[in-house]
């Protein structure tokens, strides 16, 4: 059989629902991740000591361990440390759900990075902004879905844009713990037929194509939050 | 959590830690070496060189490193063995090797991503200075030598420690293609011992600390480079 024949006789359509499932698995963690980063930076920002050192701990770990190890790690943890509670509470152990911990254990990792970012975002807002909303008297969920929020997307949107791409890069790792995304079945095609270089080839078509649409709407969502902002250069 | 059976293992630990190195120096001067042509070609042209170096970098920095590696480990190792020419030559007991696909993959990610930095600070030398030297009736390759290169050069370094910390954190990848690197290391003790933990947080802990060298070793450096503002 030629390589085409092989793509047309199912392998091709086992290939897209793999990068469905990764682009499913990846925007969950995404998600994921934005909500531990959100509440991560308000944690740094406005939170006592102690939590200012968990979340420093949390996020330093994260981003100088390698995501491979992070993954391995964290699924065999997650995974032993919810069977033990069963266990322990009387229930039989069960087969963790694929996707559930492969979005956990991604968006664990994404949420370090989120974090980081939009640190960084609120705080490069002009201190007076804020200032000047509390002046008028605005409650702290007010002001922050008014000013904080909007003042700080265009700060936040390049690095939420790298964090995406990394997110769908990265759930190619989710492969080593045994998910069927769009990597773990380009091997098992691959492997099934030899023809290798191009189940790969199409595999990283398919990943490139995810990057490069994704290019193009997070630069687009970059110039309406940046509407009404004077061009950079 | 028995953290003492690690010591019958040193000498696997050492091994690790030594081809992670290696890994890492290889892929980073040899992606180095790619990076500045790739960033030169798509300031000065000419076009279609130009062109290639931006589909390069886009398709490297689009698709994950483990896609890469495999095209290259699986793909080109799956073709080799059928040309009897390379099968013969005396680079095959090294083109058999996971190794060498690892270093090859990750020299050209480096390269990819590099390259798209080296582009950026090539293009933000100041015009007058490239002038100044032409005026001084310097050859193109000398201006790039004496001028361009060292110039951008000093505008990466301070990136350059981060992306060799990306690179750092890349490399436990090449334990799916065999490599026995620290990652790999901690795979054979936990295959042979059955306890996870240990080998796992030790290497953990080994890249953190390895995190923290890189760091204090390129502020050393950069701190021996005079910077003007």
């Amino acid at each position: 059989m030629s390589g085409w024949e092989l793509l047309a006789s199912g392998w091709g359509v086992n290939l897209l629902v793999g990068a469905i499932s990764t682009l499913q698995i990846s925007a969950l963690a995404y998600l994921l991740g934005l909500v531990i980063g959100l509440f991560g930076a308000l944690g740094k920002l406005t939170g006592g000591k102690i939590t200012r050192r968990l979340l420093d701990g949390y996020t330093t770990i994260v981003r100088s361990v390698p995501e491979l190890l992070l993954i391995v790690i964290l699924y065999y943890t997650g995974t032993q440390a919810l069977n033990n509670l069963l266990v322990s509470i009387g229930y039989d152990p069960i087969r963790i759900n694929g996707f559930i911990a492969a979005v956990a254990v991604l968006g664990v990792v994404q949420g370090a990075y989120s974090t980081e970012v939009l640190r960084g975002a609120i705080q490069a807002i002009p201190i007076g902004q804020i200032e000047a909303a509390k002046a008028y008297g605005m409650p702290p969920l007010l002001l922050f879905r008014r000013i904080t929020l909007p003042a700080m997307l265009p700060y936040a949107i390049p690095g939420l844009s790298n964090l995406w791409l990394n997110a769908t890069k990265d759930s190619a790792l989710i492969s080593v713990v045994g998910y069927l995304e769009l990597t773990k079945i380009t091997q098992q095609a691959a492997g099934g037929t030899k023809w290798y270089f191009m189940f790969y080839t199409v595999a990283g078509a398919l990943y490139l194509l995810i990057s490069l649409v994704s290019l193009k709407a997070f630069g687009m969502l970059d110039n309406y939050v940046r509407r009404g902002q004077p061009k950079v250069r | 959590m028995d953290f003492s059976v690690l010591i019958d293992f040193l000498p696997l630990i050492l091994k690790g830690l030594y081809y992670t190195i290696l890994l890492l120096v290889l892929s980073l001067v040899f992606g180095m070496i790619l990076a500045i042509p790739i960033g030169l070609v798509q300031v000065t042209g000419p076009r279609p060189l130009a062109w290639l170096a931006t589909a390069f970098c886009t398709v490297i920095r689009g698709t994950p490193l483990l896609i890469q590696l495999y095209i290259l480990y699986y793909g080109l190792g799956s073709l080799f063995p059928q040309m009897p020419w390379i099968r013969e030559s005396f680079m095959w007991p090294v083109l058999r090797e996971g190794f060498f696909y690892a270093v090859l993959a990750f020299t050209l990610s480096f390269a990819g991503y590099e390259g798209a930095i080296m582009k950026g600070a090539f293009a933000s030398v100041p015009k007058g200075e490239l002038e100044a030297a032409r005026a001084f009736g310097m050859s193109p390759f000398t201006v790039l030598r004496r001028i361009w290169l060292p110039r951008a050069i000093r505008i990466v370094l301070p990136t350059l420690g981060g992306e060799t910390i990306l690179q750092l954190k890349a490399t436990p990848i090449a334990a799916l293609v065999t490599v026995v690197e620290l990652y790999g290391a901690a795979g054979q003790i936990y295959r042979s011992t059955l306890d996870f933990f240990p080998p796992m947080i030790m290497v953990a802990v080994i890249y953190i600390l390895l995190t923290f060298i890189i760091t204090r070793l390129f502020n050393m450096v950069e701190r021996q480079v005079p910077q003007r503002r």
